[in-house]
């Protein structure tokens, strides 16, 4: 009863601020600031170093290659880059279905 | 609600669907835009796999009076491949961002079609004669042997099946490093302006290895990046004269003829926010990601996430009207933007009419459940309607919808909790001289005309 109260006094942008800080405590303070704009200049950078690729291919040598991540956006030298991380060139294209 | 009564109201109808019906949606089919060309006869859409699919209106049937021609299937290509930069290891989507018709000047169709870094100018025209009898070769191309070739035979043009051709005329390229959000042809009919993120460049349609920086936003230093460019348009009259919008709600309008490089705005349009209500939310809501000049071009219409806002250009410091797309989603904002939500760039599109009739002015835009929703300007209504295979019969009015907000729902309504935020409309388009709209759901194409009396 009494959370309800509380709820019709502040605004709803607010209580949802409130309740995705309680979720993310280290959220930034600057939402719409940098980082967040960077981050969406940066749709589609993918990272492949040769060097990267062949100093790990020597230094595991007898050891299996670390496959990619889940996030395939990681940064070079937190995890090895494969071949198998390369965008592949898609398969033939076929015609679109709104022209069936 | 608009539809709801007699008068003047429009009684929209299902006409037409195109596209798969499975559930199981390949990604390349996802719509990415809809645009009608200028007499309305060509619809052409893009989509995520890089292809233009062209519908074209048939001719009115006299014995089907109480309809207007349907769209068929004109021309289908793939205009943009996936491609890999490899000197920034950057992956270039095949995703049609745009597309924009060029006036029709001759018996061809022109269009421009854009991915996020390279436009193209698509020349689509018919064939529907062909040389036949060719004095040295027979009809299948093999050359006749010429000691039996006695008499001279020209060719004549017959009649064949009719062949629409598509053919990329201007490939204009490596003139942004952002990704390309807009284009936007000039009333010259001979420039065109590209925006990316914080880049605007103008082109000449003739000119492919120039083009001219007219506005740019980049900060010397990228720490101190504050806003992005997030659509642009020219004036559909004064060809000096075009408008952005940006990621904090701003619009500003740019006169070619002040300066080279059009870093200085000649209007700034921008709502004052009352800063009590301000949160986290507050500047990504705010963000524009449409913005439209009515036909007269004294008015441009902008859409936020929330809203759409008619803007009198001899008024800079607030809109002449705002319109709540679907305001019950306040109160979901932090789910919306866990689940990027609350980054869905809708469009937004005035009725065509109003090119000629002042007093009839609707605005449509999209919203989810594939739910779309229309402004009347002057009654002040709204509806809500639905694109769904569910109303699918020809000729039957569509039903308006509503959603509860809260307390008790109410037969027929439909609660913001059930809401299908995966079935977004994103883009919709209306016929510049007709009461029929193009609504495009996540991978369908919808037609609707007003019922004919």
């Amino acid at each position: 009863q009494d959370v309800l109260e509380k709820e019709k006094t502040i605004p709803p942008e607010r209580a949802e601020e409130a309740k995705l800080k309680a979720k993310y405590p280290s959220l930034g303070q600057k939402p719409g600031g940098s980082d967040f704009l960077r981050k969406r200049l940066q749709k589609g950078q993918k990272y492949f170093d040769s060097g990267d690729y062949n100093m790990a291919k020597a230094k595991v040598k007898n050891k299996q290659l670390p496959s990619a991540g889940p996030d395939k956006n990681l940064v070079t030298g937190d995890h090895i880059p494969t071949p198998q991380d390369l965008p592949q060139r898609k398969s033939s294209l076929v015609t679109s279905k709104l022209a069936g | 609600f608009l539809g709801a009564g007699g008068g003047n109201d429009i009684q929209w109808c299902f006409s037409q669907v195109k596209g798969a019906v499975d559930d199981d949606v390949a990604e390349a089919d996802i719509i990415s835009t809809v645009e009608f060309n200028h007499s309305g006869e060509l619809l052409a859409t893009g989509d995520k796999g890089g292809r233009v699919v062209i519908f074209q209106q048939e001719q009115e049937n006299k014995t089907q009076s109480h309809s207007r021609g349907e769209y068929n299937v004109y021309s289908t290509f793939q205009s943009h491949e996936p491609e890999f930069d490899y000197l920034k290891s950057l992956e270039i989507e095949e995703k049609i961002n745009k597309i924009r018709w060029l006036p029709q000047k001759n018996a061809a169709q022109f269009l421009l079609s854009t991915n996020d870094k390279t436009i193209k100018l698509w020349k689509i025209s018919e064939r529907d004669k062909r040389p036949e009898g060719y004095n040295l070769k027979e009809e299948d191309g093999r050359y006749r042997d010429p000691t039996t070739v006695t008499t001279l035979r020209v060719p004549v043009f017959r009649p064949m099946d009719l062949m629409v051709e598509a053919s990329p005329r201007r490939i204009f390229a490596n003139a942004h490093t952002y990704h390309i959000n807009s284009i936007s042809i000039n009333s010259d009919y001979e420039t065109y302006l590209s925006a990316d993120d914080l880049r605007i460049n103008l082109w000449h349609l003739e000119i492919t290895d120039r083009s001219f920086n007219i506005v740019d936003i980049k900060p010397a230093n990228m720490e101190e990046l504050t806003e992005v460019i997030t659509a642009a348009e020219f004036h559909p009259n004064s060809c000096s004269t075009f408008v952005y919008s940006s990621s904090k709600g701003t619009i500003r309008l740019c006169d070619m003829r002040a300066a080279a490089l059009c870093d200085r705005h000649s209007k700034l349009f921008e709502e004052p926010e009352d800063p009590s209500n301000r949160s986290f939310f507050s500047e990504i809501i705010s963000s524009i990601s449409d913005v439209k000049f009515s036909h007269s071009g004294r008015y441009m219409m902008t859409r936020d996430y929330l809203s759409v806002k008619i803007w009198d250009l001899n008024m800079e410091n607030r809109p002449v009207e705002t319109y709540q797309v679907h305001e019950y989603l306040r109160s979901k904002l932090c789910s919306l933007y866990e689940n990027d939500c609350i980054f869905d760039k809708f469009e937004c599109c005035w009725n065509g009419l109003d090119r000629q009739v002042e007093f009839s002015v609707i605005v449509m835009t999209g919203s989810y459940n594939n739910f779309f929703r229309m402004f009347d300007r002057n009654s002040k209504r709204d509806v809500t309607l639905e694109a769904s295979r569910e109303n699918n019969k020809p000729r039957t009015v569509l039903k308006p919808r509503k959603v509860c907000a809260s307390g008790k729902r109410k037969k027929d309504e439909i609660s913001v909790d059930s809401l299908d935020f995966n079935k977004k409309i994103l883009h919709t388009a209306w016929h510049p001289k007709e009461n029929i709209i193009a609504v495009a759901t996540t991978n369908n194409l919808y037609i609707f005309q007003d019922k004919m009396n």
